[in-house]
């Protein structure tokens, strides 16, 4: 196809891209170099009967004017990234100067905003992904060997949990989940404690948050792996049989291996999605015990006063590097099979 | 498989069918409740006394005569005028996935059919634009979107979430043209067609098995869409996951949360409809890019 041709079909969806997640992407690295503007203070005599007082305000109209001016901000440079609500190089340099020991050094860093949600955000992925895969083959495994015509109605409730949206999928658990709904109670009484709460220590958060994305995501994993169990040739099952391999020896030799390619495609979407994770935190009001740096930049552009762009901004950029590091190893693969090709 | 040696024990077979009962009972019980539940008042379904207070619903049939009640629903959709975002949510996803289709079939299209590196670069693009999380897009959106006035309006938003949608869509599209025979445009262009006119005539014929799987996945995009509808919606326009986000804030007054609950079922009952309909797209859509990748 002439590049003529291939620009006049592909330039709508081109456009698209570039405007709204290239261009933002630009847009967002200029912001997190600005930071908002300081307030511009006006102080004000009232003299009553008894005396003068001075009163200290904030000057609406020349903080409406100065923002009409410079939108972003003032100029901040690299400062928003270094400061004690992102990499914090300064708290952290001190923190290990202070500290005494590892321990010390972990929880004071796990107090820093952005460290606790990188961490949240990466525990989430790498502990969810994992889960999901084996969750959802097993799944597969099992559902491959029921009859045939209960395979519909099961494939139809299993897709339930992923297709809803999370946010609606977190809500319905969490309040299941509530002391006075129907799991919060029943743990209760399984464990004969009635003070247990899921929502009030953060372990337990953490893990519920862990468990709704298992929840969530495995049902992809089921229906891509059962799709794939399909196509298993028979004849390397028959021969594997032949050779005497028992049921769990053909499972492991024979339809995990074929699996492989699956398992790596299910693990690259859910890097992916995973971590993004953002609205199970919205759903479970579990902002206090973890956040993710989706949330960070979600709760800077909800500041109740005026939007924090630049700190948005600024953790936005470092997400996306985090984005981009995920990925690198899928690109590189991706790269070397094109020139085998080519 | 249904010789001698593939018999299985019995005990396996009641393993297995334990644990689909299992699975099933995880993963559709939460709905199933959900639903049951929303027919009932706050007492009941969060019930201090005994759970099954939220399945026969005693106080509930002594404020309102009988054990179901629509008041949920009622005071979600006509006191908090959920249908209004519901209407926006329609028109939403109507558009956007109009509109994906559209660019998307004409861009896999093209992507499947030149042979050219540059296809691998752009497919690669769309692949990290794939990954970015939607908030960060959206924290480059809004202060562009405040300067030029067009924040808060279905359009912009409408717009963001087909350009969102678009790498996926041309990576589906993509594989699924890849899939149709070169001969079959290239015969067409043989007896005297330009390429749009094979594209029109000897492609748009047989593409819709891709098209409707396509589609569906927009829609769900669309549909389920919560960071940028959130943040890029005025409250008059918002669409109806934040504004059942928006119900959550005023939980304490009793009551207030079944609207939040009624209004989440009023959100899932669509999709159930959906599966139903379409549970054997979903799952080849599913499935389209493992087959390939």
């Amino acid at each position: 196809m002439p590049h003529k041709t291939f620009m006049a079909f592909i330039w709508p969806s081109l456009l698209a891209m570039v405007l709204f997640i290239a261009l933002p992407i630009i847009s967002v690295g200029y912001q997190s170099l600005y930071i908002e503007h300081e307030q511009i203070l006006i102080e004000s005599e009232t003299c009553g009967p008894f005396g003068c007082d001075t009163e200290v305000s904030v000057d609406a109209q020349a903080m409406a004017q100065l923002r009409e001016e410079q939108p972003a901000g003032r100029f901040n440079g690299v400062a928003t990234y270094t400061n004690v609500s992102h990499l914090a190089f300064d708290e952290i340099g001190e923190i290990f100067a202070t500290s005494e020991n590892f321990g010390e050094i972990r929880n004071r860093i796990m107090n820093l905003p952005f460290y606790k949600a990188l961490t949240f955000t990466l525990a989430y992925t790498f502990i969810v992904t994992p889960l999901v895969i084996l969750l959802g083959f097993i799944i597969a495994v099992v559902v491959n060997s029921i009859p045939k015509f209960l395979k519909g109605p099961v494939i139809f409730f299993s897709l339930l949990p992923m297709l809803v949206t999370p946010l609606v999928g977190s809500l319905v658990l969490y309040w299941m989940i509530d002391s006075r709904g129907i799991i919060g109670a029943g743990l209760q009484a399984l464990f004969g404690d009635p003070s247990l709460s899921l929502k009030a220590s953060p372990v337990l958060t953490w893990i519920t948050l862990f468990v709704y994305g298992v929840w969530h995501s495995a049902p992809f994993a089921f229906v891509v792996f059962y799709a794939g169990l399909q196509t298993v040739p028979q004849d390397t099952i028959e021969s594997a049989m032949v050779d005497g391999a028992s049921r769990w020896e053909r499972v492991r030799f024979v339809i995990v291996p074929y699996l492989m390619p699956l398992a790596t495609f299910i693990a690259l979407m859910q890097l992916m999605d995973n971590f993004r994770v953002f609205e199970p935190i919205i759903g479970f009001s579990a902002a206090a015990s973890a956040t993710s740096l989706s949330y960070l930049i979600y709760n800077d552009l909800r500041a109740s006063e005026s939007p924090l762009f630049g700190s948005a901004a600024a953790t936005s950029l470092l997400t996306i590097l985090g984005v981009i590091i995920l990925l690198l190893p899928v690109l590189r693969r991706n790269w070397r099979e094109f020139n085998r090709k080519t | 498989m249904s010789n001698l040696a593939d018999k299985k024990p019995p005990s396996l077979v009641a393993l297995s069918t334990g644990f689909v009962l299992l699975w099933l009972v995880i993963a559709a019980f939460p709905f199933l409740w959900t639903m049951w539940g929303s027919f009932k008042v706050e007492a009941d379904f969060f019930s201090r006394a005994d759970w099954m207070n939220a399945i026969t619903g005693p106080v509930t049939e002594r404020q309102y005569g009988s054990p179901f009640t629509g008041a949920g629903y009622e005071g979600a959709w006509v006191e908090q005028e959920f249908w209004r975002a519901v209407l926006n949510t329609a028109l939403v996803t109507f558009s956007v996935v109009v509109i994906s289709l559209t660019l998307g079939t004409l861009g896999g299209y093209a992507l499947a059919r030149s042979g050219f590196k540059y296809t691998f670069w752009l497919l690669m693009a769309a692949l990290v634009f794939r990954a970015m999380p939607h908030v960060t897009l959206v924290s480059g959106y809004l202060l562009p979107f405040f300067q030029l006035n067009i924040w808060g309006y279905l359009p912009t938003t409408i717009i963001v979430l087909v350009a969102i949608n678009q790498p996926f869509t041309l990576w589906m599209l993509h594989s699924f043209f890849l899939s149709i025979p070169k001969d079959l445009d290239e015969a067409a262009m043989v007896d005297g067609c330009t390429r749009f006119q094979a594209f029109r005539l000897a492609i748009i014929p047989v593409m819709w098995p891709g098209v409707v799987t396509t589609g569906l996945f927009s829609f769900l995009l669309a549909y389920n869409d919560f960071t940028v509808t959130s943040m890029l919606l005025t409250q008059e326009n918002a669409t109806m996951i934040p504004k059942i986000n928006s119900f959550l804030g005023s939980t304490q007054e009793e009551g207030k949360v079944m609207y939040a609950v009624a209004a989440v079922v009023s959100a899932i009952v669509p999709l159930f409809v959906l599966i139903l309909f379409f549970q054997r797209q979903i799952v080849s859509g599913l499935t389209a890019g493992a087959v390939k990748g």
